[in-house]
């Protein structure tokens, strides 16, 4: 896909996954450029191999994620810091 | 609203197609029975996941379409031409068929009626899926939030719900609907007939004063579109939630 972006609801099950719970409504901050918004509004972008996250105000990368046969295997990039419930 | 974390991985579940129905002609309901299902919020999705002979899967992502009933999912499936998954779900699925389902996924781009208004819906084409959940969960409700939706489609014979929305909108004095038809209108025509741009937004839906919650939902460019008017026409983008599906539909 060109320039067919999705937005953090598209990864909701990858965050489940990932952290245990749903995260679209849960807030983390960018480290490039400092704003907060809730994962669901993020900038993904779905293209093989992987899913890439970014900062909706910045476009800075903040998650990438490769699916292998049997892992996940994910990077954290520009994120300062994320919220979940406890 | 605060909700506790419910913790764990989403399991893939079984269920059965138990009733399809033709929405239009290239737009199917699928109505599945999931023993297990956890009572899902308008506005979520599931994932569902097809596994072909040789072991190859693929999986995509359908909103839900009905409120929360019990063990009931619904979704509606658009046909992409040159799809891998949804001219399967449309072409070849039956009912009494199996097919794995993951859900229910999304807390960001979600309504109740107990979340209040007023309340702008605007869908593209497939993205009216999501938005109807809420409408329907609105109609089973008594709280009279009131509700505006703006949906576009192509041609009156590809507007999805259109016989439902017209009697909601006739029993609910809550809930008003505009519409617009981007390529062909019939004859008697009362709608729009052009795609949605800043002016019809102005005309059709609640002033920024009235700060209403937002939510716009359909094929990326027409999501980007409506949100930028939407911004443009004073309201606060943080009230605004998108759904974007992707390339498709309009
Ligand atoms: C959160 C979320 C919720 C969604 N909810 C719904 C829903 O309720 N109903 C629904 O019908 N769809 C929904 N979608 C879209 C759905 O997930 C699929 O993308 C769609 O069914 C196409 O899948 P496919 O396998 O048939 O096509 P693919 O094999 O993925 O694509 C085939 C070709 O068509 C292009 N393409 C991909 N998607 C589209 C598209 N939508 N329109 C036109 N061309 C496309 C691709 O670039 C490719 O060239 C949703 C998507 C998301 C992210
Ligand atoms: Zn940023």
């Amino acid at each position: 896909m060109t320039d067919m972006h999705l937005d953090g609801n598209a990864l909701g099950a990858l965050f489940i996954d990932l952290f245990g719970q749903e995260m679209t409504d849960q807030n983390g901050c960018c480290d490039a450029c400092g704003a907060v918004n809730p994962f669901g509004r993020a900038v993904v972008y779905r293209d093989a191999p992987g899913d890439v996250m970014r900062c909706p105000d910045c476009g800075a990368v903040l998650i990438v994620a490769v699916r292998t046969e049997t892992r996940l295997r994910v990077s954290i990039q520009s994120l300062r810091w994320i919220e979940v419930l406890e | 609203m605060e909700r506790t974390a419910v913790r764990g991985r989403l399991n893939w579940l079984v269920a059965e197609v138990v009733d399809l129905i033709d929405e239009t002609g290239t737009v199917k309901s699928i109505v599945l029975d999931c023993p297990d299902w956890p009572l899902h919020l308008p506005g979520q999705h599931v994932d569902i996941r097809l596994t072909a002979e040789d072991g190859y899967q693929a999986q995509r992502s359908y909103s839900i379409a009905n409120p929360p009933a019990g063990e009931k999912v619904v979704v509606t499936v658009e046909l992409v031409d040159d799809g891998e998954v949804s001219p399967y779900l449309i072409g070849e699925l039956a009912v009494g068929d199996q097919i794995e389902l993951r859900g229910p996924i999304g807390g960001y781009f979600v309504w109740t009626p107990e979340h209040g208004g007023p309340v702008q819906l605007v869908a593209g084409g497939s993205g009216l899926v999501p938005l109807m959940a809420m409408i329907r969960a609105l109609a089973e409700s008594d709280r009279r939030v009131p509700v505006r939706l703006l949906t576009s489609a192509r041609s009156r014979e590809t507007l999805i719900y259109g016989d439902e929305l017209r009697r909601l909108q006739s029993s609910l004095d809550n809930l008003e609907v505009a519409y617009t038809l981007t390529r062909a209108q019939p004859a008697d025509w009362q709608g729009y007939s052009r795609r949605v741009d800043q002016q019809m937004l102005a005309e059709t839906s609640w002033p920024a004063t009235e700060r209403p919650l937002g939510f716009v939902c359909g094929p990326t460019g027409f999501v980007e579109t409506v949100a930028a008017n939407l911004v443009a026409l004073g309201h606060d983008a943080a009230r605004i939630k998108t759904e974007r599906f992707g390339p498709s539909g309009g």
